[in-house]
């Protein structure tokens, strides 16, 4: 399904507009050369020759020595309604979405109260269709109020639109129970987003068990915690024929067993986030709980490069922020107390580009191809900018130093891991399903000029 | 220096220094008047978030000794109990204008972000399982007034390493010093990893004989029930240092308080190798010293807050 069938998104005006000469590149529709990227009426009318497309009524943007790519699809974010609307809410995460690139999102279930019934789900598209900027689907979660015993009515949950199943924030320790909604998916449909983590072997552990977590005396999360898990969850997904997606990955040995289950046929897909693909719990070493504190934790640098490897080849089909706001007060405490969690939206392609693709460890179109990998997993087309298609395009100069927080953010939350650092490469324009979702501004006063 | 927050950031000659300014301390401490007037007129603020005799008490002696004012500010009691938040307590407590916060939190990195927060210079009197510097200063204290240099001394940290916030501050002090160290205890207790801090591991106490000095470490009632070990009994068994496993010519250290019978036997607390009062005792000097070098030494002096009483006044100067 198209993102405009399946999610939601705020009616506006379809943008008609040619984007000149710009450097197109979609790896999966074998696009990579300098085209008038023409967009109207909601989709991409065409890519012209540079400089050819007719400017008749169309805004023309001077794109010259600029990037277009397929839009970005993030799998796993946070908007935090309803319940905590003083860290996020739709218009505000929507919007940071669109400020990184991103044309399409899904919003995970642990809200207050999680989204578990079909009222839940109404209400919230019906916020969507209000106030948001790029399209938006809802999850519903897997068990009753995320408590992991009983399921929710999914077939329900599945008729008002949820776009799939997750408890994320806890994953579903009862394999009894994790066996039944395998089961049940053959009825309700929809995708299971799991967040793999045995509490009991994470306990009171607030950061990656290992030499780092040894030098501060914080109590570690171990590898082992996430890998048996996807290793569980893997097996029964085998079992029963059921689909699974496992969220954020983090611990080289998960990134193992997710290839391993591929290579048996399990239907499994899986996500890696930006932060744990550009830092390490060397991080950590600051105790700052601003940047490093998160659920999984960032952990070491032999697991950063399964991350990379499981991107390279295919393990991990889909890059995810995990983008999870939270306000000062959660975050101005001591680390092992913060509250775990980063904002990511607004500066995944950036860091991403700056950290693994300038250096030369992946291929600018492989990061392209994962930063929209995430809507296949939930049925929903991939972005694309082949002619005809909806119109999903992102603009970006790969060359733009910037400061990420600079000029605030357009999230409610501040909580960036990348706050103050200095990236290269910038999203200047998205337009996501037709529209025109997001302008930097000192790019919009330039074109202007 | 302006804040004294782990032993991590410190080099050897920093440890040297407190360690010397300590010595001259030793002396004041024999006179009939024990008190001088370095920081008369200035504050200091004891701010415990966690329960403590041997740290708040000569940490508060300390400040005494040198002629500050005290606030001594305890959780239980205060507004933190309100639920106020330690940035907020901070905030109030430094509107007093203090020379110093003397900080014990829960919580690994709570020092850290105190100094952040205010602009006295702060002492980190322990800060979850992390550091606990004053700790382990006072321990090199001990052993280099008893040895004279911990160059090529063996020390033996026995117990519930992952627990201890002493064991890693003194691991790296004695690292620092030139010392030899290994952490002994049930493989559950022991962090994986430790051993990148420079230190060797050991399970169980054969070797143990090989060192000069075993510090023993406090055995939590708590841990039993976490499974960390089976019963007391057992890990008394594999691990209680006493004095058929202590030979004379060893040096046995424990930071307190002691559970007698469980990680040291009765007899070997009062065997005369126990160091363990003359690691009270230096605990008094130690924190002078670490208050002297933080406010009154240094760069000829120079502090944060210039006030009028600011000015330090040398040692020996009655009071």
């Amino acid at each position: 399904m198209s993102l405009t069938d399946a999610l939601d998104i705020r009616a506006g005006e379809n943008a008609h507009l040619i984007l000149r000469r710009a450097t197109v590149l979609d790896p999966v529709a074998g696009i990579d050369a300098v085209h008038d990227v023409v967009v109207r009426d909601g989709e991409v009318a065409g890519l012209a020759g540079p400089g050819e497309a007719d400017a008749e009524g169309a805004e023309v943007v001077a794109a010259e020595g600029l990037h277009a790519f397929p839009a970005f699809f993030d799998p796993h974010v946070h908007l935090r309604t309803p319940g905590h609307e003083h860290k996020e809410d739709v218009e505000t995460g929507t919007r940071a979405a669109a400020a990184g690139g991103y044309c399409g999102i899904l919003a995970m279930a642990n809200t207050q109260p999680p989204v578990s019934t079909a009222a839940d789900v109404s209400a919230l598209r019906e916020q969507a269709r209000a106030g948001a900027s790029v399209t938006v689907g809802f999850l519903a979660t897997v068990t009753k109020a995320m408590a992991g015993s009983e399921l929710t009515e999914m077939v329900e949950l599945r008729e008002a639109g949820a776009v799939g199943f997750s408890d994320d924030g806890l994953p579903i320790t009862d394999a009894g129970v994790m066996r039944r909604a395998l089961q049940y998916q053959h009825l309700c449909g929809g995708n299971i987003a799991l967040h793999e983590e045995d509490p009991r072997l994470s306990r009171d552990g607030a950061m990656h068990e290992g030499p780092v977590s040894a030098a501060l005396g914080v109590a570690g999360i171990p590898s082992v915690s996430e890998s048996t898990m996807v290793a569980r969850d893997a097996a029964l997904a085998g079992y029963e024929n059921a689909r699974i997606h496992v969220q954020h990955l983090s611990a080289a040995e998960s990134v193992e067993a997710v290839r391993a289950a591929k290579a048996a046929g399990v239907m499994i897909s899986a996500e890696a986030s930006p932060h744990h693909l550009c830092l390490t719990d060397e991080a950590v070493r600051s105790l700052d709980p601003h940047r490093a504190k998160m659920n999984p934790p960032l952990r070491e640098e032999r697991d950063r490069q399964a991350l990379i490897e499981g991107l390279r080849d295919g393990t991990v089909e889909c890059i995810a922020t995990d983008h999870a706001p939270h306000q000062p007060e959660e975050k101005d405490v001591p680390f092992e107390q913060a509250a775990m969690g980063v904002t990511g939206l607004e500066t995944a392609f950036a860091a991403l580009h700056t950290e693994l693709v300038l250096p030369g460890v992946i291929d600018l179109s492989l990061l392209v191809e994962r930063l929209a990998g995430g809507a296949a997993p939930f049925d929903l087309e991939r972005p694309t900018l082949a002619p005809g298609s909806e119109a999903n395009v992102v603009l970006c100069d790969l060359g733009a130093e910037w400061t990420v927080g600079e000029d605030g953010y357009e999230s409610r939350s501040a909580n960036s891991w990348c706050a103050d650092q200095t990236l290269t490469g910038r999203v200047l324009m998205t337009v996501a399903a037709g529209q025109v979702a997001f302008r930097l501004r000192s790019f919009s006063l330039g074109v202007a000029a | 220096m302006k804040h004294l927050l782990s032993i991590e950031q410190l080099s050897r000659g920093e440890i040297e220094a407190i360690l010397d300014r300590a010595e001259s301390f030793a002396e004041v401490g024999r006179r009939d008047i024990k008190k001088v007037p370095t920081l008369r007129g200035r504050t200091v603020v004891s701010l415990f978030y966690e329960s403590s005799t041997r740290t708040s008490s000569s940490f508060d002696l300390a400040a005494k000794r040198l002629s500050a004012d005290l606030i001594s500010v305890k959780a239980a009691g205060s507004s933190v109990e309100k639920g106020e938040s330690l940035k907020d307590t901070v905030a109030t407590l430094s509107a007093y204008d203090p020379a110093a916060i003397v900080i014990r939190h829960p919580y690994a990195g709570a020092a850290q972000m105190v100094a952040g927060w205010t602009p006295a210079a702060v002492v980190n009197a322990g800060d979850g399982k992390h550091e606990h510097p004053s700790q382990a200063l006072l321990d090199v204290y001990t052993l280099r007034r008893r040895l004279g240099s911990l160059e090529g001394i063996r020390i033996w940290i026995v117990g519930d390493v992952l627990h201890s916030r002493v064991a890693r501050s003194n691991l790296i002090a004695f690292a620092r010093m030139g010392a030899e160290v290994t952490v002994c205890g049930p493989p559950t207790l022991i962090p994986r990893g430790i051993e990148e801090l420079g230190c060797e591991v050991s399970y169980s106490l054969d070797g143990v004989e090989e060192a000069e000095v075993v510090y023993a470490l406090r055995m939590q009632q708590e841990r039993m029930s976490e499974s960390f070990v089976p019963s007391l009994r057992e890990y008394a068994a594999n691990f209680q240092i006493d004095t058929r496993r202590l030979n004379p010519r060893q040096l046995l250290m424990h930071p307190g308080p002691v559970n007698r019978g469980v990680e040291l036997s009765g007899e070997a607390i009062d065997s005369p190798q126990s160091l363990i009062a003359e690691q009270v005792a230096a605990g008094l000097v130690v924190r002078m010293a670490i208050l002297y070098e933080l406010l009154a030494g240094g760069e000829g002096g120079k502090t944060a807050n210039q006030g009028e009483g600011s000015q330090p006044t040398p040692i020996g100067t009655p009071a």
